[in-house]
């Protein structure tokens, strides 16, 4: 698993064009230990398990367990394994480029989420960044 | 009585951020529904729904307060129908009423404070909750829209973008995954349904219900600049010039980053920012002002005047 600050160079620079494929997995392997990252973080271990064909599922399950914050990227999860289909099933589509940069951006805003969420954990969640302050007194009104 | 006849009568909920940086937003819905012929009774006396501050001290008064919301919508005007346009309060109502369903602890605690203060207490099911999409969705659908459209959204290409809390938790709106004719949570489209019915072309926006970082705006500028740039990119990739938008914090969240990511990133994403309601407008053939434009904080008047709308 590469570091926070390897993987950010990844997802911030532009997918390598000369091999869509390889490109596409490439973005796929790193969205996939940003996870890792973020399951780590959490004192467990990530899977090997795959849903729907994609590892990168199957992780975001595993990193949504017992905090429904984390489904606010559930759909972005998604949303990258689509367009990993769309460029590696490449007969269908000409506009190969156009995917492929699109899944990168797609990945980036995996990662921005993710890294700013273990910076700040609230993230995803609505309106709650007061929670932890609540919590540390224990106070409640009602 | 039909969901259609249901609706064309609500009891209008437009919450604190309508009445402040979402003014626009308020506008723009009222005129909507004075031009689709459609009665939004506003709420006597409403509250906050519970959402930022009181949320955070205490989740079961903010049960409440939505819950008094309801309450005041059944008992004291008679309405069965509340209709909330800000995802904020849309979910908070949508999920005062999961808990009252389902949490007896809930239900005590409403009980006690709506007697406290003096009002009945908010039952499971009085009233249902709808998203300003449901109802112009389901009292005038695509078919009317269009027949009723006097300036076409044509030469628009719209990404639509619903942020995370207008279909999330699940749990709480077990309306929608219904199959044809309701609503997708994980591919939400009544909006881009409504657009394209008033002659918009909608782009396939892959982070329609992604986080903008709305809720750290203030505690977290920069997570929220980087989140919002990259949407704002994402969008303009997708080919979109205009970013339709359904929630005020989103729309707030949006424009405020696209002008911080310019002065602290240095990197400018030419598109716009407008409600959906306001497009709607336009399309129906309401000037500009009338749906809130110039309240706007980015500038879309100029855009729009070459489009041939406002």
């Amino acid at each position: 698993m590469r570091s926070l600050t390897e993987l950010e160079t990844v997802f911030e620079s532009p997918p390598a064009a000369g091999d869509p494929e390889a490109a596409a997995a490439e973005l796929l392997q790193a969205s996939e230990e940003i996870l890792e990252h973020w399951i780590t973080a959490r004192g467990d271990v990530p899977g090997s398990d795959k849903r729907e064909g994609f590892r990168l599922l199957a992780l975001h399950r595993q990193g949504a367990k017992g905090d429904p914050s984390f489904n606010a990227c559930r759909e972005t999860c998604r949303e990258i394994a689509y367009h990993y289909n769309l460029v590696t099933m490449r007969d269908e589509y000409s506009d190969i480029t156009d995917r492929l940069s699109m899944m990168a951006m797609i990945s980036r805003h995996l990662f921005l989420f993710i890294s700013g969420k273990m910076q700040v954990a609230e993230l995803g969640e609505f309106c709650c960044s007061a929670k932890p302050i609540r919590a540390a007194d224990g106070a409640t009104t009602t | 009585m039909t969901t259609k006849d249901k609706y064309k009568k609500v009891a209008y909920y437009p919450g604190c951020a309508l009445e402040g940086s979402g003014h626009s937003y308020n506008r723009s819905t009222k005129a909507v529904g004075k031009a689709l012929g459609l009665d939004l009774v506003e709420v006597k006396n409403w509250n906050c729904c519970g959402a930022m501050e009181v949320k955070n001290v205490d989740p079961k008064l903010q049960t409440y307060l939505s819950s008094r919301v309801m309450s005041v919508a059944a008992n004291e005007m008679d309405m069965d129908v509340v209709m909330a346009p800000c995802n904020g309060c849309y979910h908070n109502l949508k999920k005062a009423e999961y808990d009252l369903k389902n949490d007896s602890e809930s239900v005590a605690v409403v009980d006690r404070l709506s007697k406290k203060a003096g009002h009945k207490t908010y039952e499971s099911g009085q009233v249902e909750t709808i998203h300003a999409l449901d109802w112009i969705k389901d009292t005038i659908g695509e078919e009317g829209l269009a027949a009723r459209v006097k300036n076409s959204l044509s030469g628009l290409k719209i990404a639509n973008y619903y942020g995370c809390m207008y279909t999330r938790p699940r749990h709480i709106f077990p309306e929608k995954d219904k199959g044809p004719g309701s609503e997708s949570t994980s591919k939400p489209h009544f909006m881009d349904d409504l657009l394209a019915a008033a002659g918009a072309e909608n782009v396939d926006f892959p982070l329609k219900t992604a986080c903008c970082g709305g809720a750290h705006t203030l505690s977290d500028s920069d997570i929220s600049t980087k989140l919002v740039l990259n949407i704002l990119k994402t969008a303009k990739l997708a080919g979109a010039d205009v970013i339709a938008t359904e929630c005020p914090t989103c729309h707030s969240g949006l424009e405020m980053h696209q002008i911080r990511a310019e002065k602290t990133l240095g990197e400018k994403v030419d598109i716009k920012i407008l409600y959906f309601t306001q497009l709607l407008g336009m399309a129906l053939g309401l000037k500009a002002k009338k749906v809130g434009v110039h309240e706007n904080i980015s500038d879309s008047i100029k855009f729009l005047k070459a489009k041939g709308l406002g």
